[in-house]
């Protein structure tokens, strides 16, 4: 790259230089974000895996004990039924947000007065913060004054009250409820955004080939959709799967244990207990399945080549 | 320049014709049931809490538990008497504060260290720029949920328990991540040309960077600028692990731990605090809809 005529002038200072450097620029511009990351993100995900082969407890330090916190959630029941609970919740409330986010959007892409005020009026769930509307929701379900009892009961569907927190299946759907009023909006959002990308000739050549409203979703809208979707759904399963927020007002893992997540049961364990080696353990535990689900999504569900025009 | 615009205009032209769609193909009949009648139903159901929150805030005790003489739907006489004991007989002018400071805080350090990196990223492109970029989408996918057992002895060990520096530094652990990644859609966006130009009229990188680069990308900030806040105004397990005395705990574990006394909810001051507490977010959020639906795809859509 040198020119000859270049030689000649005086040599630029080594800062001039290093300005010039693209690496060395990028190592500087890099520096505020890599070293707020580094510090307080994978050293702490170091710590926390190393934490997990130790028995420290609040205020002491701890020692290495190899596998002895595994080993020990491996034969602790409570431990398992929070991984069941952590499936059904996450897998359970996934679908039911899939289903009505798609459902929602589907119905906001139609032509509709007003469309702006509906869109924004459906994201507030989202915008407001979960454990304030959680609160809102735990006076909803309260055994004793809950609303939804009370209107059951003057319509008259039920002749008791319903015991939302107090009864294990309850307290289970109460929580997977509330969690999907507050994951829908995520949900149907995006996916209306992926929907507003889909041409609508494609719509009317469909329906001139006498194609029905449900081939049009099934083979217009549906596959043109899929990338969207597996992201959205990605990161919709992520968060449904380390939520903590939710069970921490709503029922603090109870009753006998039957809503526990692994995050609640992390915190209990952990923090609550002082147990940190142990807390840690069952967090370093929710890893594994993190990874499968980014996997699942990546390659299951990834942008297939017949919707670039390549073959299958 | 001109040839686009024609072209954008026409697509936008072309939109509006193609916006009415093939609804005309539709009876109205049909389309109450497929479409008024569900989003009637939606709405309802997303707002419910919203409209149960507020009317519990204002509604005396008495009506609060008697539903046999009132309509629990609706207030018969209106009191602020709870508002009034949440600001004045409470912590909770302090929460306020306290989120406010805290989330302003990590949302301006987020930002600043964001649009370096991103800026690195997109435009430096040092060696490495894409694994760099890949690593920081990993990033965002670390959840909190793992990471507050050892950042809570992190935290410990620097001295920083019950401080609030300890919400401001852990929090752009997932601000940084998000912004980065959405800052560098935006940059992705502004022409090379007008920065080879600068290059070529003899600007620095810091120029390009503060002179043609930020001012372009003011809606992009504003987006990531305003989420970041939202999300660190919602954060929870942080702010309940890393804070201990009441005076510095932020609005949602301040409302969650020190209004809910073990015998007798107080559930009008509850529900006066979690409107109060949800009141700046929702209305940021009234502002800037559209950067917030910009945001949230923009983070899902690359």
């Amino acid at each position: 790259m040198a020119v000859p005529s270049v030689a000649a002038q005086p040599r630029p200072s080594i800062f001039s230089r290093l300005s010039e450097s693209r690496n060395a620029l990028g190592f500087g511009f890099m520096l505020p974000a890599a070293a707020l990351l580094l510090v307080f993100l994978t050293y702490p995900l170091g710590l926390g895996v190393w934490l997990g082969f130790t028995d420290a407890r609040i205020g002491r330090p701890g020692i290495f004990i190899g596998t002895e916190n595994y080993q020990y959630l491996w034969n602790d029941k409570v431990f398992w039924l929070s991984v069941f609970n952590t499936l059904l919740y996450t897998i359970s409330a996934s679908i039911l947000k899939f289903v009505l986010g798609l459902w929602l959007a589907l119905i906001l892409n139609e032509n509709l007065p007003f469309k702006s005020f509906f869109r924004a009026i459906v994201l507030l769930p989202w915008v407001v913060p979960t454990v304030l509307s959680a609160i809102a929701f735990w006076w909803i379900y309260d055994s004793q004054f809950s609303i939804l009892s009370w209107a059951l009961q003057q319509m008259g569907l039920i002749d008791h009250r319903i015991n939302f927190l107090g009864d294990p299946t309850n307290a289970r759907a109460s929580v997977i409820a509330a969690n999907v009023w507050r994951g829908i909006p995520f949900v149907a959002i995006t996916l209306l955004a992926g929907l507003q990308t889909i041409p609508q000739s494609l719509y009317e050549a469909a329906t001139l080939d006498g194609a029905t409203r449900w081939q049009l979703f099934r083979y217009v809208t549906l596959p043109l959709l899929t990338p969207i979707i597996a992201i959205t759904m990605t990161f919709s399963v992520l968060f449904t799967f380390t939520d903590f927020q939710l069970i921490y007002v709503l029922t603090r893992g109870g009753p006998v244990n039957a809503t526990h997540l692994m995050a609640t049961l992390s915190f209990q364990r952990g923090i609550s207990g002082g147990q940190l080696g142990e807390g840690a353990a069952i967090a370093v535990a929710m890893i594994p399945f993190l990874l499968a689900a980014i996997l699942f999504s990546y390659f299951g569900l990834q942008r297939r080549k017949w919707q670039q025009g390549g073959r299958d | 320049m001109v040839m686009t615009k024609t072209a954008m205009t026409k697509t936008t032209k072309h939109s509006n014709i193609d916006e009415g769609g093939m609804g005309y193909l539709q009876s109205v009949p049909r389309r109450v049931v497929t479409v008024y009648l569900p989003l009637l139903v939606f709405m309802i159901v997303l707002l419910f809490p919203f409209y149960w929150m507020t009317i519990t805030a204002v509604k005396p005790n008495l009506e609060m538990t008697d539903y046999a003489q009132f309509n629990p739907f609706w207030v018969v006489h209106p009191t602020l008497e709870h508002i009034r004991y949440l600001l004045f007989e409470t912590s909770y002018p302090g929460w306020l504060l306290n989120t406010i400071i805290i989330s302003t805080a990590a949302t301006f350090l987020s930002l600043l260290a964001s649009v370096f990196a991103a800026y690195a990223i997109e435009r430096l492109r040092f060696s490495g720029a894409r694994q760099v970029g890949l690593a920081i989408f990993l990033a965002y996918l670390v959840p909190p949920s793992i990471l507050f057992i050892p950042l809570s002895v992190m935290v410990f060990n620097l001295g920083l328990y019950d401080t609030p520096f300890a919400l401001i530094l852990t929090y752009p652990t997932f601000l940084v991540p998000f912004c980065t990644w959405l800052l560098m859609g935006y940059f992705r966006s502004i022409p090379f040309e007008l920065e080879e130009c600068a290059l070529i009229d003899g600007a620095s990188r810091w120029q390009i960077l503060t002179k043609i680069v930020l001012p372009l990308s003011v809606p992009g900030l504003i987006s990531a600028g305003i989420f970041a806040f939202t999300l660190s105004w919602n954060e929870f397990i942080y702010a309940l692990t890393f804070i201990q005395s009441s005076e510095n705990k932020t609005v949602p574990v301040g409302v969650l731990t020190e209004l809910v006394r073990s015998d007798v909810y107080e559930w009008g001051a509850l529900m006066a605090g979690a409107l109060i507490g949800s009141l700046p977010v929702v209305v940021l959020y009234s502002f800037f809809v559209e950067h917030y639906v910009s945001s949230m795809t923009g983070a899902v859509k690359e």
